[in-house]
């Protein structure tokens, strides 16, 4: 009798167990950030899972380099996962064009995002929105604060007092005085100009008035940064011009520089590497108490696959994403990957802390070359590269330098010709 | 009469290598040549004739890439063409001296970087250069020759020439390898007649070994040619893609897979890479021809 009943009893319990398995939903995510395998498994999935029974989520990334050519040859065999991890502008653009991305902009948790962190995954005239936005990334200054205590320096806030801590640096000798190399050549573009540049073009003014053709790159807003950096070269130690990226951020790391222009992606690998304390401070503005500008790059999104044979539960996930605690569990796992949702996010991490804070006193920007203007041949952001070098190395001057990209930009976007 | 027999045995003997090398070499050459003459327009291949190679050859953006690949890329082929050919012919005539010693190891120690990967020869030659972490300043410096040091890779006016001596060092067995072959085969005979008519040591060289080795040196010229813009690797491991600084390291190869597949936010464009390539396999083909009908046909052949 007893026995029959725990048959009994585990013959219901397969039964159920079955049907509760049948409405089971598996969502599946492409992805190229294999280096967030453990984090997505450990932390963010279960998280989901705990709040939506029933649906089951599973994280599948491909090699970062390869991540386009596979996902397009998926999407197109049909084989692609429900959710989509977006690469942001054009990628991103040409798959919900080809009808790849469902457009997101009826579901109401894309309203805790603002316009800028949209701006990466929208068609160009903003009405539809096809990725929910993940993570940006912010430019600035980290800096070695043994060897500014040592030389009795003060976090510079204009640029007379940057130049001025960069003189006394050079001045003493001990440090070099910034790490940067122009070999790999996206440094000089992507954490010089683009670093210091939207306190010059009035961040996201500038940069909607040059894709609409109201200012051109010749304009001084555009040129400026070029001149600044052209000053750069004399701290940047010898030999900068064969130094790589890997390089810079060993020099360093290993305390021999005093400041390294940055990305806050370094963060996590910075404080593994780095035995002295580091402090970050925002691109300095010309004259005290001018607004900061920052660049506050989306650099990464989600979205669904629009041949998914689950949107509802697909829908639900991507609404959970734009959450306040998806946010935060992806912002403390990744500290400098900052979560883009409006609502602030308290961040573990001191440095990481410290350069989010800089939303709160600053306007935000995206990098002024990668929405629309880099569609074309010849490629304003790959241009952007070369003209930063040159301008470090004194190759070029500013104007001529703005010539060039403005003539290259009119030669094939009708706004500016 | 009997008909002759089909020798089915020279088909299927041969059908592998056929197959094989249609499938691999000439279905390929020709479809990147197709591809060439279509466009992408909203998504859809569209049949353009000549046109990419109109834009690639007279639009103003594209030809001055176009020049400065082409341009750098005969720079790159004439440093191998006076650096690595005559030290491979000086190196073979000095290993072919019979009374050499440790020849075998010095032979073998030439050859070696021959077979090293493209990407640890760009690598490790990156490392002995940097300013920051490499020998080469340091070495420099041991020598009282400090200031004769340059970010080498990292400027303009050295890159381009820093790693075609680079490539001229990885392969410069070749060459060599290919003329002590050619230098062991000369009888002894003719040689020693020589000897008896006054003609021994340099002038040996000069006046029987060298004429007699000119056929060598030919095909070696063509294989360097063809090797040479076909080139790539090097310059993507050591400068990458963007073959900077400011493209002065940019060859063909380099101009092609930019095209082709895209860099960074340059999506790839395979209508115009295979413009580039077919641009390429016109002027290796040119090149060739040059040489087996204006300079092999001419060449004087003696028996041995």
């Amino acid at each position: 009798m007893k026995r029959n009943s725990l048959k009994l009893a585990l013959l219901g319990g397969t039964l159920l167990a079955s049907a509760a398995y049948a409405e089971d939903v598996t969502l599946t995510i492409e992805s190229w950030r294999n280096d967030d395998l453990t984090l997505w498994q450990d932390e963010i999935i279960p998280a989901f899972e705990a709040k939506h029974p029933g649906i089951k989520v599973q994280f599948t990334p491909s090699a970062p380099a390869e991540y386009n050519a596979v996902l397009n040859s998926k999407l197109d065999a049909g084989s692609a996962g429900d959710l989509i991890t977006c690469r942001p502008f054009d990628a991103s653009l040409a798959l919900y064009e080809a009808g790849h991305l469902t457009d997101l902009s009826s579901v109401e948790a894309m309203n805790n995002f603002s316009d800028v962190a949209k701006s990466a995954w929208q068609t160009d005239d903003g009405s539809a929105s096809f990725c929910v936005p993940m993570a940006s990334v912010i430019h600035g200054f980290i800096y070695n604060k043994d060897a500014f205590a040592e030389l009795g320096l003060e976090v510079p806030t204009t640029e007379d007092e940057f130049f001025a801590a960069l003189d006394k640096i050079k001045e003493d000798g001990t440090y070099i005085p910034m790490a940067m190399g122009t070999n790999d050549q996206w440094e000089a573009a992507t954490m010089g100009y683009n670093n210091i540049g939207p306190n010059y073009w009035k961040g996201e003014e500038g940069r909607q008035a040059l894709i609409a053709g109201e200012q051109k790159l010749t304009d001084e807003a555009w040129t400026a940064p070029y001149a600044t950096l052209a000053r750069w070269g004399a701290y940047l130690g010898d030999g900068y011009e064969a130094q790589t990226y890997p390089d810079s951020q060993n020099i360093f790391t290993l305390g021999r520089a005093a400041i390294y222009p940055a990305g806050s992606w370094e963060i996590s690998g910075f404080n593994a590497q780095a035995d002295f304390e580091m402090g970050a401070f925002k691109p300095p503005v010309q004259n005290a108490g001018d607004t900061c500008y920052i660049s506050d790059h989306t650099d990464i999104g989600i979205g669904m696959n629009a041949a998914t044979k689950n949107p509802e539960a697909a829908k639900t996930f991507l609404t959970w994403v734009a959450s306040p605690e998806f946010a935060e569990i992806f912002g403390n796992a990744l500290p400098g990957f900052f979560p883009l949702s409006s609502t602030p996010v308290e961040l573990q991490d001191p440095l990481a802390k410290e350069i989010v804070g800089w939303r709160e006193e600053c306007e935000s920007t995206i990098r002024s070359t990668y929405q629309i203007l880099s569609r074309g041949t010849p490629n304003l952001e790959n241009e952007t590269w070369g003209a930063s070098v040159a301008a470090i190395k004194g190759a070029k001057s500013p104007e001529e330098l703005g010539a060039e990209l403005q003539a290259g930009l009119a030669s094939w976007y009708a706004p500016h010709q | 009469m009997t008909r002759p027999r089909i020798r089915w045995h020279i088909v299927v003997f041969l059908a592998p290598a056929v197959l094989v090398y249609t499938a691999v070499m000439i279905f390929p050459l020709f479809n990147t040549l197709r591809l060439a003459l279509y466009s992408e327009v909203d998504q859809s291949r569209v049949f353009v004739g000549l046109q990419n190679f109109q834009t690639l050859f007279f639009d103003p953006i594209w030809s001055e890439q176009f020049c400065n690949a082409l341009g750098n890329n005969f720079w790159f082929f004439l440093i191998h063409m006076l650096v690595q050919n005559p030290i491979g012919i000086a190196l073979a005539a000095l290993l072919s001296h019979p009374r050499l010693r440790f020849a075998v190891l010095y032979r073998s120690a030439i050859f070696i970087p021959t077979i090293l990967s493209f990407v640890i020869v760009g690598f490790a030659w990156k490392l002995i250069l940097s300013p920051i972490w490499g020998i080469a300043p340091s070495m420099l410096d041991a020598v009282g020759l400090k200031s004769l040091f340059a970010p080498w890779l990292g400027k303009e006016e050295y890159a381009l020439t820093t790693l075609a001596l680079i490539s001229v060092w990885q392969f410069v067995g070749i060459p060599m390898m290919l003329i002590y072959a050619a230098l062991l085969s000369i009888p002894e005979e003719i040689l020693e007649a020589g000897e008896v008519d006054g003609i021994t040591g340099t002038s040996a060289f000069w006046k029987i070994k060298l004429p007699l080795i000119l056929p060598s040196i030919g095909i070696i010229s063509v294989l360097t040619f063809v090797g040479n813009f076909n080139a790539f690797d090097l310059i993507y491991a050591a400068q990458g893609a963007l073959a900077g600084p400011d493209f002065s390291t940019d060859i063909l190869g380099t101009f092609m897979y930019r095209t082709f597949f895209g860099f960074q936010l340059q999506l790839g464009d395979p209508h115009m890479g295979s413009a580039i390539a077919g641009a390429m396999f016109a002027i290796i083909l040119l090149g060739v021809c040059v040489y087996l009908f204006g300079i092999q046909t001419r060449m004087r052949r003696y028996q041995l």
